[in-house]
């Protein structure tokens, strides 16, 4: 079973060079500090970035320049600055390659949920309906399984929705797995030590299991 | 031309109750945070803020839901405010929560004369909900009006006596939208200089958005999430 690190370990696996990424709030963001060395991927920040370096040093934060977590971060030479709505712009123009992002749910259709709980908590959905309505590739990172041990993975989602039939790819502590366009989770990889079995357990919608799985090399 | 005014309260001094405001920034970077604590000591009431976000508990637009001066909230994030979620869940505050892009290229819109943008965010989803939709290409898209607001209030880096003004890395965000945006737009700036100071090439609002500026002293410029390496 992956932890967190894993899981963004594994996720820094499916960007190639010369892609532009667009990282979520928590999982996602983690993904920074696993881009293999030497590969030349630019980092947007929908709060008007592209080029997020590492955390600053302790002494030199600037509260000026911060990430869509709001946390403090540095700007990597050739980084560029500009206003929400060219952030988006460029967002809704297809022109970033892979968006990663959190969910409460996915459904076995590509539907995602994430920004609210109706009666109990309610987050708002930031930029991720902009970011979900556009992309063409977009990577789930999540628990497979949330706090009350229900599975994350639906047939069909039960809260409010982010986007439809968007999501593409989802990792979680106990797989990879591929949302096929005709509906349904097919199972490509298993985490270190995670049975088939243990994965289907975890999985309310329609698992696909094709073939002999083959654990994931993280 | 020119547009000075000597303090935040000079600024603000005819906003009424009711009114609609824009307020720059995204959490607590860029936030015009002079204007908001005149806002505050004024407590003009029944207000609709339309803001990314509502600071948090003890700062920024926070701090005017604690005096309960907001009506109605039209924000995309509100994450990081237990005030505010605690007064949207009870039912107290109006709120209107609606993607990010869609605030953005509405105040954006509203600053190119445009009375309506179409964007895909928000399709399938209850933001949709009575909305029309127009099908381009074989995609729908969500019909989303231009803001309307009495004033915009931003924050600038440096902005010189015509209100033409420069911002500060991501401290940009929102603030040339909503300074495009408002019937009566106040800038607040940390640097204001002479014209001629700032290079019209580095000019990202022309002053004519503009019509109050003011230099603000000793900004505090809370981080929201220190993070360091």
């Amino acid at each position: 079973m992956l932890d967190k690190e894993g899981i963004a370990k594994r996720i820094a696996k499916e960007i190639k060079d010369g892609y532009y990424v667009n990282l979520g709030i928590g999982i996602p963001t983690l993904v920074a500090n696993y881009i293999p060395e030497g590969m030349d991927v630019v980092l947007q920040s929908e709060n008007g970035l592209l080029g997020i370096g590492p955390f600053p040093v302790a002494g030199e934060e600037d509260p000026d320049t911060i990430n869509a977590g709001k946390q403090t971060i540095t700007m990597l030479p050739g980084s560029a600055i500009f206003d929400s709505a060219m952030s988006f712009g460029m967002i809704r123009a297809k022109k970033v390659n892979l968006t990663i992002l959190g969910a409460m749910e996915v459904a076995e259709n590509g539907d995602i949920a994430s920004w609210k709980i109706p009666g109990k908590m309610v987050k708002g959905m930031g930029g991720a309906m902009d970011l979900v309505a556009s992309a063409e590739n977009i990577i789930v990172a999540m628990q497979h399984i949330n706090k009350a041990g229900e599975s994350k993975l639906l047939a069909k989602c039960t809260l409010p929705l982010t986007g439809i039939n968007c999501v593409k790819k989802i990792v979680t502590e106990l797989a990879v797995l591929d949302v096929l366009p005709e509906g349904g989770f097919k199972l490509l990889e298993r985490a270190p030590g995670v049975s088939v079995e243990q994965i289907r357990n975890a999985t309310a919608g329609k698992l696909i299991v094709d073939s002999d799985i083959p654990e994931m090399v993280v | 031309m020119n547009k000075v005014v000597s303090n935040a309260d000079e600024a603000i001094k005819d906003i009424e109750d009711g009114m609609t405001l824009m307020l720059g920034g995204f959490g607590l970077c860029g936030l015009p945070e002079k204007c908001i604590a005149a806002l505050v000591r004024k407590n003009v009431k029944g207000l609709t803020c339309i803001s990314n976000n509502a600071g948090v508990d003890d700062f920024g637009i926070g701090l005017m839901l604690k005096k309960r001066q907001v009506k109605k909230m039209i924000s995309s994030y509100v994450g990081e405010n237990a005030e505010f979620e605690r007064q949207l869940l009870s039912g107290e505050l109006e709120v209107e929560l609606i993607p990010q892009g869609t605030l953005a290229t509405r105040c954006m819109a509203a600053g190119y004369g445009m009375p309506a943008i179409f964007t895909p965010a928000g399709i399938g989803t209850e933001v949709a909900e009575g909305k029309e939709i127009r099908n381009f290409n074989g995609k729908d898209y969500l019909m989303e009006l231009a803001f309307e607001a009495d004033f915009a209030i931003v924050k600038a880096w440096k902005g010189d006596t015509m209100g033409n003004l420069v911002y500060r890395s991501t401290a940009r965000n929102f603030n040339p939208l909503m300074a495009m945006a408002g019937k009566i737009t106040i800038a607040e700036v940390e640097e204001l200089v002479e014209p001629g100071e700032l290079d019209p090439d580095h000019i990202h609002t022309p002053g004519i958005y503009v019509h109050r500026i003011f230099k603000g002293y000793d900004y505090e410029k809370r981080i929201e999430q220190r993070t360091v390496r």
